[in-house]
């Protein structure tokens, strides 16, 4: 989580400094949902973040060099300047990037995980979505698919409260949840700003999609503390509401309890700082990927590859 | 060998990928026990397993997205769209996540889309369609269109085997109207064109159901010799089986069932003007569909599809030139 929201600073920063194409886009506020959700796979079990989970990638083993060198559309960042802000997946850690089309990487992760269970593997996938995202006909086709299956997949929905300006309130009558049980699908709601309840509940869910339980709907419900992208003021968010969550800031409320434990968590603050200067250095350093051959990688030749085997740091706590 | 329809061919095709590769599964809508819309898959559900020839839901979204999951993780999926038209249902999928995915993450999606394609069934404006040029423009896909009962057994062997998204038009009217020999077991057709008929007076570049049309219309033409170049595949486009065609023959006519603008014979004109200008003798002449969706009745269905007649009646008056 500490890396993931530095990360995201320095990112920013970059962004400020004019260094950063586009426009910039981060999760600040929703650390715990991802990294807790990815803390719970095993190193087979593919991820499909969205746009505000830099920590699923993080978790999967993704160096911080190679996620700044992407935003910066370096040759050595994880998009290679072919696409950049999240736009990211390090395939073979596992992780499948996602498109801005949503939720289409839903479907995605329902294949995989139809495929794992139709080869009889202990395996599972990890799809994160927004609340804005459940509006979209391809998360119904693929929620029905993923019931009527009984894939072993596990969904997260990040309920932040807003799709870029549009609250929830405007977006659906019928909580996701709710929909969640009309296509046969389990349903669970877990607070999003606590890592360790969201690590639990994704654990469980695990543990049912590999036992042939089917997929779990996870609600998880959290704030984005930014705009939609660095471009968006967010002046559309009752000030109100920001403090409510602000209150409840998931790196916060872990410190707390990590001091509780007896964790030394200033040290652990500065390595990650010292981390994130290291890679910023390395990033900025990387060489700008080279113009010519732009129909270079557009077909494959040869044998393709298939998703890889992610880090798993936590997966020992995991059911298999 | 032995004589196939060209629906037969295809099933026969399947057939063998399911046989000799594990990773091979077919989804689609009523392609189990009901053999599909048009029996392509009859009995195969039968014999290889509901594991492996799956029906989905109507969900063309879902069933070319979850073909994607399955590829990334190793499994060769064959989608069936009912008719082709339904693609546009999935379009998002395959434009958007399979064709940009060797390119940004070097994934590669290696499956296969099949389309029942095109006119002259009275299917009307929405079992009708010839949607290959909205594929030709998004990067990353290849579309195939065999013509003869041979290649689309051939090519659609070289599509399960490719590693790159294929989509896959198969066209209905010629499902059990066209026959011929097929070598039995395993052969891919190579992504080339293919010169279905000799002539050096002038060439046809058609596709699909238009390369027999065209036939018709080169036989009824007695005072010249006419060539009838197959394409075969859209994309990869085979440019120097084209330019080789036009340096021999002069004088061209391309052939679309598709509607005229930006169709595949509109980029089959552009790459002749720009690189075949000096072996030309006469303009590039192009015959398609108009602009305008595909009528049911019969005799507005004939009137608005490329037959015979009009490629003839081109081809004659571009020899007059």
């Amino acid at each position: 989580m500490l890396t993931h929201r530095a990360i995201e600073e320095r990112g920013l920063s970059l962004y400020k400094q004019g260094k950063v194409p586009g426009s910039f886009y981060d999760g600040r506020g929703q650390e715990a949902t991802c990294v807790g959700a990815a803390f719970a796979l095993g190193p087979d079990d593919p991820v499909c973040p969205l746009i505000r989970d830099l920590g699923a990638h993080l978790v999967k083993g993704t160096p911080p060099s190679a996620v700044l060198g992407h935003y910066l559309g370096r040759a050595g960042g994880v998009g290679r300047g072919r696409d950049g802000n999240v736009h990211m997946g390090d395939a073979q850690r596992g992780v499948v990037g996602m498109v801005s089309m949503l939720p289409d990487m839903m479907a995605v992760a329902v294949g995989m995980a139809w495929a794992f269970k139709l080869r009889g593997e202990s395996r599972c996938t990890l799809s994160l979505f927004g609340d804005g995202a459940t509006s979209v006909g391809d998360w119904h086709e693929a929620m029905n698919l993923a019931g009527l299956q009984r894939v072993p997949a596990i969904f997260v929905l990040e309920h932040n409260g807003y799709a870029y300006s549009t609250p929830s309130s405007r977006q659906f009558v019928v909580d996701p949840l709710q929909r969640a049980a009309v296509y046969g699908i389990r349903g669970v709601a877990v607070d999003g700003n606590d890592v360790e309840a969201v690590f639990e509940v994704t654990r469980e869910a695990r543990e049912r999609a590999l036992a042939g339980e089917g997929p779990t709907l996870i609600a998880a419900y959290t704030m984005r503390m930014h705009g939609h992208g660095a471009h968006d003021d967010a002046s559309y968010v009752p000030p109100e509401l920001f403090e409510h969550w602000a209150a409840r800031d998931p790196i916060e409320r872990q410190r707390e309890r990590l001091r509780g434990l007896g964790v030394d968590v200033e040290s652990i603050e500065a390595q990650v700082r010292a981390e994130v200067d290291a890679a910023s250095r390395e990033a900025l350093a990387m060489a700008e990927p080279p113009p010519a051959g732009e129909l270079e990688d557009v077909f494959c030749e040869g044998e393709p590859r298939t998703v890889g085997r992610g880090a798993a740091p936590w997966s020992r706590f995991s059911a298999t | 060998m032995t004589e196939l329809t060209y629906l037969e061919a295809i099933s026969d095709a399947l057939r063998i990928a399911l046989r000799e590769d594990e990773r091979v599964l077919l989804l689609g809508e009523d392609i189990g026990a009901f053999g599909g819309a048009f029996k392509v898959t009859a009995g195969m559900q039968e014999e290889f397993g509901a594991d492996r020839v799956i029906d989905t839901p109507i969900s063309e979204e879902a069933m070319i997205g979850g073909a994607v999951g399955a590829a990334i993780v190793g499994m060769r999926p064959v989608c069936e769209m009912q008719f082709a038209d339904f693609v546009a249902c999935g379009f998002d999928q395959l434009v958007n996540v399979a064709g940009k995915l060797h390119w940004r993450s070097g994934l590669a999606a290696p499956i296969v889309v099949r389309l029942p394609s095109g006119g002259g069934v009275s299917g009307g404006p929405y079992h009708s369609q010839n949607p290959e040029a909205w594929f030709m423009h998004a990067p990353g896909l290849k579309v195939f269109a065999p013509s003869s009962a041979q290649d689309a057994k051939g090519l659609l062997l070289e599509a399960i085997a490719d590693p790159n998204p294929v989509v896959f038009l198969e066209h209905k009217y010629l499902y059990r109207r066209v026959r011929g020999e097929v070598p039995e077991g395993a052969y891919r057709t190579p992504q080339r064109a293919n010169t279905v008929r000799d002539g050096d007076d002038l060439v046809v570049i058609a596709y699909g159901a238009m390369v027999h049309a065209a036939v018709a219309a080169a036989q009824q033409i007695e005072e010249a010799s006419v060539r009838v170049l197959d394409l075969r595949t859209l994309v990869p486009l085979d440019e120097r089986a084209i330019l080789d065609a036009v340096r021999d023959c002069a004088k061209v006519v391309v052939v679309d069932e598709a509607n005229y603008t930006c169709a595949p014979g509109a980029q089959v004109a552009s790459l002749i003007a720009q690189y075949g200008y000096g072996d030309l003798d006469g303009p590039v002449v192009r015959v398609a569909t108009p602009d305008a969706p595909i009528p049911f009745a019969p005799v507005l269905e004939r009137a608005a599809l490329p037959g015979i007649e009009r490629i003839r009646d081109a081809c004659r008056e571009l020899l007059a030139y």
